[in-house]
């Protein structure tokens, strides 16, 4: 279940005088089973880049293939890969719709043409991944707090068991708790069923404990593309595009200045902290 | 999909007629509506071609841009062009098995369509050239008098702008929900007409759910604001004429007149 982009350009407004230029020739390749973070400031084109993934967007120039093929073919089958590319928008409690929270849920495995039952079956399955409350699943969905929707939303594109997970900003506008339990969740799901995730953000701090592998992107173009521990030395060249490394990068750094003998090696607080411990014991 | 309709959009760009007071522009609208109407000579039809290619001219819009707005009404015009074909009575031209094509039809069909395609196209280069906010601002300053007859013109005008305002919203909330939808693989283009109605539910539950949440957000910003309708409030940019909207009204009346002549 990979994924390849080949040169893919994006012009919003292609013929008129408000044309923006949203992607410019990205090439990426996106193995199977890789836990993916998608960073870039506010309007670089993460959600632009996102949609052609499953083809809700196509590209001006350029080609993507799923599996070898090119999907943006007639004949391909759109419907296949959207129920194999998961995609959870910005926001998505605005997407909620049924009576109760558990219909909602329903809704994405019922378009895939599935039998009542394993309809449910996999519904409550989602709705347990994505840790909504028992108690929760027969309430309106318009009942529920922020958080709990955001759940809610996220456990209806799980519904429909996809292959490669993206999820856009799914943590904009949680406290920190609500946070970490939702990415927290979702590592976990990815750890059991192998499938690949992209995790959009603007934060590397929220992404860094999670993902194997950061793209970060500044004006429609890739400008990093590697593991979270090489992108954070390069954390002078984030900041030139308005992000940052995680705070425990900067204090590494700092003490190491002062000449303490820490390794570089280091991108989460835990992590710090052991090697800072270590450090002492020595 | 929805991005296809221009009629009544506005486009951005530095033009002569973009800087004109919208008053200048609601009033020469009505008035070249008006005169495409009293006009019934061939002559006034080639004069007010010739005005509306000058204006549009002047106001930098692409013309293919025009065109592209006029594909959504030109169903309208074939059905009106047809049934006067048709329907006029008079002197036979030709007639095929029950309908018959009379010399009048032909003139009159021939009439409605230059007018109709003339007093649309002149009435999008006013949307296009002025945006929601100036329209709704110029026509209640218009419609100023009519509050001695106790018509509530600010609310009437300031209804209108938060409508206007918020077509673009929701054209874009539509776009966002419609393609989370499909990404839940919804499908909104095939099948029947019910289960394409029934294929709406999706979409409409959100749209009509976010259109109130925003209303109600406006609403509870405009009184933070304390708004209190139209009474005693001043405006930071007023309307004002300016040399360029004198010449413009001079310019109509000259177009008025010699429309009348030519064309009676
Ligand atoms: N529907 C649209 N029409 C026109 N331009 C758009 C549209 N959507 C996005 N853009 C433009 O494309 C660029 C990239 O937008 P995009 O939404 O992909 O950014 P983003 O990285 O997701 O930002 P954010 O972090 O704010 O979500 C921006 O400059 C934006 O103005
Ligand atoms: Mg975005």
């Amino acid at each position: 279940m990979s994924l390849l982009l080949e040169g893919v350009s994006h012009i919003y407004g292609e013929d008129t005088n408000l044309a923006v230029a949203a992607l410019c020739n990205i090439n990426l390749e996106i193995p199977e089973g890789q836990f993916i973070g998608l960073i870039g400031h506010t309007g670089s084109g993460k959600s632009t880049l996102i949609q052609h993934l499953n083809g809700l967007l196509q590209p001006s120039h350029g080609k993507i293939y799923f599996n070898g093929k090119d999907i943006n073919e007639k004949s391909f089958d759109r419907k296949e890969l959207r129920s194999k590319v998961g995609l959870v928008f910005q926001y998505p409690e605005h997407q909620l719709f049924e009576v109760t929270v558990f219909q909602d849920v329903c809704f994405g495995p019922k378009n895939l043409g599935l039998e009542q039952k394993e309809v449910e079956i996999r519904a409550y399955k989602a709705l347990k991944q994505a840790g909504v409350k028992e108690e929760q699943f027969y309430q309106s969905p318009f009942e529920l707090s922020g958080g709990q929707k955001r759940r809610v939303a996220i456990a209806g594109v799980l519904a429909m068991e996809p292959r490669v997970l993206i999820l856009d900003e799914p943590t904009a506008g949680l406290d920190p708790a609500g946070r970490d339990e939702i990415l927290g969740q979702i590592k976990k799901l990815q750890k059991e069923t192998g499938i690949t995730v992209i995790l959009v953000s603007h934060s590397m701090e929220d992404v860094a404990e999670y993902v194997d592998r950061i793209i970060v992107m500044n004006k429609g173009k890739i400008i990093l593309d590697n593991t979270p521990k090489e992108v954070f030395k390069e954390y002078k060249c984030l900041e030139e595009v308005g992000l940052a490394a995680p705070q425990v990068t900067y204090i590494m750094e700092s003490l190491k200045e002062e000449g303490f003998m820490l390794s570089a090696e280091v991108t989460t607080i835990e992590e710090a902290k052991q090697e800072i411990l270590s450090c002492f014991k020595k | 999909m929805l991005k296809d309709i221009t009629l009544g959009q506005y486009y951005q760009t530095e033009s002569l007629i973009h800087r004109l007071d919208p008053r200048v522009k609601l009033v020469g609208t009505i008035c070249y509506i008006i005169s495409l109407f009293l006009v019934n000579k061939i002559q006034g039809y080639v004069i007010a071609l010739i005005f509306l290619a000058i204006i549009i001219r002047l106001s930098k819009v692409p013309f293919k841009f025009m065109v592209k707005g006029m594909k959504a009404i030109l169903f309208l015009l074939l059905l009106t062009v047809v049934f006067n074909l048709f329907l006029t009575p008079g002197e036979t031209l030709i007639s095929i098995w029950k309908l018959t094509i009379t010399k009048e039809g032909v003139r009159v069909a021939m009439l409605m369509a230059v007018r109709l395609s003339f007093l649309i196209i002149g009435s999008s280069v006013m949307t296009l050239t002025t945006t929601p906010n100036h329209l709704t601002d110029g026509m209640e300053k218009l419609l100023n008098p009519l509050r001695k007859l106790k018509v509530p013109v600010h609310e009437i005008s300031m209804m209108m702008s938060i409508a206007l305002r918020f077509i673009p919203i929701l054209m874009e909330e539509t776009d966002k929900i419609m393609k989370a939808q499909i990404a839940r693989g919804a499908d909104f283009e095939s099948g029947n007409l019910i289960k394409k109605a029934k294929a709406l539910v999706p979409l409409l539950v959100p749209l009509f759910i976010s259109a109130f949440r925003r209303a109600n957000d406006l609403a509870m910003a405009m009184e933070a604001r304390c708004y209190r309708g139209g009474e005693f409030r001043t405006k930071m940019k007023p309307l004002i004429y300016q040399r360029a909207d004198r010449l413009a009204y001079l310019i109509l009346i000259i177009y008025l007149v010699i429309c009348f002549l030519a064309g009676r």
